[in-house]
């Protein structure tokens, strides 16, 4: 039914396995079959341990899968080596973390300056887009304060404005929410929702937050390592 | 630009945590700032030493006659010792003659410029009612004079009419003239000096003022009335008093440009031509020039037994640099795991540590830089030295090995960030 969208994630068979230990090996992933359209709003669902930020990661291109195929924005990422990744990181991708992650002793401005130095974009450049993102988040009164100085939701505010410093072709967003109150979860949950109704960003979002699931396009639920049903949202698609 | 934000960066870091940068550096600090110390102090002193031996004529040759060392005098293990059958003061006709110095000129005419020759009289104190100096009476030479750079103030110095005539002639110091004649040079020539020696009594006319000049490394300990002058008459006068008429000593003045120790070895050869058949004497020649270059050559032996003491403080101060930045990079672990999913090549995150371990290394070393400077000159006062010779050598070396140090010790630290694996780090606790 999408087949006539550009395909930005391209998954198959995807096996994921951990060694602890020479005998012992875990199978985290148990080869998944993925495909994400471009301005998709995808929820990653399931339960603890289930597989869903390793899944995650490798989508971001952070890890490697075991086995299968990835194509991820016409790159077949399971060929490229590590010096590659760490430019589709850059480019391609853009993050989003449960713990905000900013970078510290250094100010929201900065913070979002940091994926395009090393994109190597010059610092007036830089300056200026950093400044329309945090505009873009609200956050454009809180410019040369450091994490510290932050609250949780204003952080996270930093957070995404940072994920989308060199315009990925993917948000991905591990738990934005799951340290943040209900109604600051709210607040981050609509800039989500304006990046991707706005300017048509694909979203994968986990959380183990049912109603913010509700909202995405399509929901996907993963059970030990394995993906268990795949069903529309209320979100529909944007654009 | 990448380079200006990782400094920004370091710095910014530096600042967060200033006390643990400071106790960081403290070894860089304390090495760099010895280096730099003794190197300054080294180099002032060295300059000092070689402007003063350039004053009292390095190329200068002093010739003198000593007892010869007999086989009897050594002994089977090599030492010296004194035998007195051997012990001979030397005579008048011991010493070099007027002859020897007019073959000796001849002969080296192209490499002699002045023969330089004194004869010491006595201590006195000249008297004058209630006015006094102290002097010590010499008789000079114009190469004597030459050589000391005495050039006279007010009057003139000896004619050669007065030097072969032995006349009754004196030159006396600035400071005579300001106790004996309160100062009043014009006064001072012509006057005659009336001087007691033994139980001899001599007149001296004065024909001229030179000024004195205090001997740097010679600390007086009496009043400035007390300073004992030298009170300069003819040679030949001098060496009437004294009833001689060769010279036991005298020095060299050589030409410019001359290989002053090949001439050295070429004098004293010369003048033990004569004393072949002396049984107890000989010629000994010698020139500050050889003991100039034996001072700098210790003193740089010196400065790089202490270089090395120092170069293990920097070690240790590197290896400290190096544990801190470990410290530093798990401290910030998922810093750097961000960074790399934010994109960061490992490359990029290497350089940014390395580029922090120079710039603490680089801080300390300019501190170390600052604080060895002023060790170097409070050192100099210490000595009184009058020179203060920062050495740039010294200066751009420490800079340059402290930075070597940063990019050392702060290789390993740095490489280890790099290859952290973007997932263990952002999932460290
Ligand atoms: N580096 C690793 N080494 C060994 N096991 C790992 C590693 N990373 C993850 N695992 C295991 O893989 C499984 C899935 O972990 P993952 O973090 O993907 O779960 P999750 O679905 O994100 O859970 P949560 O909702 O709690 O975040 C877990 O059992 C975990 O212990
Ligand atoms: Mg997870």
């Amino acid at each position: 039914m999408e087949d006539n969208r550009k395909q930005i994630i391209n998954m198959r068979g995807i096996i994921k396995r951990f060694y602890i230990g020479t005998p012992n090996e875990l199978t985290v992933l148990k080869g998944i079959d993925l495909d994400v359209y471009e301005g998709e709003f995808v929820a990653v669902v399931g339960a603890s341990g289930s597989g869903k930020s390793t899944l995650m990661n490798i989508i971001g291109s952070l890890d490697r899968p075991t086995e299968g195929e990835y194509i991820l924005d016409g790159i077949d990422i399971t060929k490229a080596k590590d010096a590659e990744l760490s430019g589709i990181r850059n480019r391609k991708i853009g993050f989003v973390f449960q713990t905000y992650n900013l970078i510290a002793k250094t100010n929201a401005i900065k913070n979002i300056e940091v994926p395009m130095l090393y994109a190597g974009i010059g610092m007036k450049e830089r300056n200026r887009r950093a400044k329309a993102l945090l505009e873009m988040v609200g956050m454009e009164d809180r410019m040369h304060h450091l994490p510290e100085e932050l609250s949780g939701g204003q952080k996270q505010r930093v957070a995404i404005a940072r994920a989308m410093a060199n315009d990925p072709a993917i948000i991905l967003a591990d738990e934005p929410t799951g340290a943040l109150d209900s109604s600051t979860g709210r607040m981050v949950m609509d800039i989500f929702h304006k990046l991707h109704k706005e300017q048509g960003k694909t979203i994968i979002l986990i959380t183990h937050s049912p109603e913010l699931a509700e909202e995405c396009g399509r929901i996907v639920t993963i059970k030990d390592g394995e993906i268990i049903g795949v069903r529309e949202g209320r979100g529909g698609v944007a654009v | 630009m990448m380079l200006g934000e990782n400094i920004r960066l370091a710095l910014s870091g530096l600042r967060a945590n200033k006390m643990r940068a400071l106790l960081t550096m403290l070894g860089i600090i304390i090495g760099i700032a010895s280096v730099i110390a003794i190197m300054t102090v080294g180099n002032s002193l060295t300059a000092e030493l070689n402007n003063e031996f350039a004053s009292m004529g390095a190329s200068n040759i002093d010739v003198m006659v000593t007892r010869k060392l007999n086989e009897e005098d050594i002994s089977d293990s090599g030492m010296i010792y004194s035998s007195t059958s051997s012990n001979k003061e030397p005579k008048d006709s011991d010493f070099i003659t007027e002859e020897m110095l007019e073959a000796y000129i001849e002969a080296y005419d192209d490499k002699v410029y002045a023969l330089a020759a004194s004869e010491n009289v006595g201590q006195t104190q000249v008297k004058d009612g209630n006015l006094y100096a102290n002097v010590a009476i010499r008789g000079v030479n114009l190469g004597r004079l030459y050589a000391d750079k005495k050039e006279p103030l007010a009057g003139r110095v000896f004619s050669e009419k007065e030097l072969a005539g032995a006349a009754k002639v004196c030159m006396v110091s600035d400071k005579f003239v300001n106790n004996m004649f309160n100062g009043d040079m014009e006064a001072a020539l012509g006057s005659t000096v009336y001087v007691e020696l033994g139980n001899k009594n001599y007149l001296f006319n004065i024909i001229g003022v030179y000024e004195y000049e205090q001997m740097t490394y010679y600390f007086e300990t009496v009043a400035e009335k007390d300073i004992q002058t030298e009170l300069y008459i003819p040679l030949k006068t001098a060496k009437n008093i004294n009833h001689k008429s060769n010279y036991e000593e005298f020095t060299v003045i050589g030409e410019q440009g001359i290989d002053v120790n090949a001439f050295v070895t070429e004098t004293q050869d010369f003048f033990n031509k004569y004393y072949e058949n002396s049984k107890d004497f000989e010629i000994w020649a010698y020139s500050m020039n050889s003991y100039m270059e034996e001072i700098n050559s210790m003193m740089g032996t010196t400065t790089l037994a202490i270089s090395v003491i120092a170069g293990i403080a920097l070690l240790v101060g590197g290896i400290g640099v190096m544990n801190i930045m470990l410290v530093s990079i798990t401290e910030r672990t998922r810093e750097i795991g961000t960074r790399k999913a934010l994109g960061a090549p490992n490359s990029s995150i290497r350089i940014q540590f390395i580029v922090e371990s120079i710039v603490i290394c680089l801080i300390g070393g300019i501190i170390g830089m600052i604080l060895g400077i002023l060790m170097g000159y409070g050192g100099i006062k210490l000595i009184k030295s009058t020179v203060f010779a920062v050495s740039v050598k010294s200066v751009l070396l420490s800079i340059g090995f402290s930075m070597a140090i940063g990019v050392f010790f702060g290789y390993y630290p740095a490489n280890k960030a790099a290859k952290l694996d973007p997932i263990e780090a952002l999932r460290y606790e």
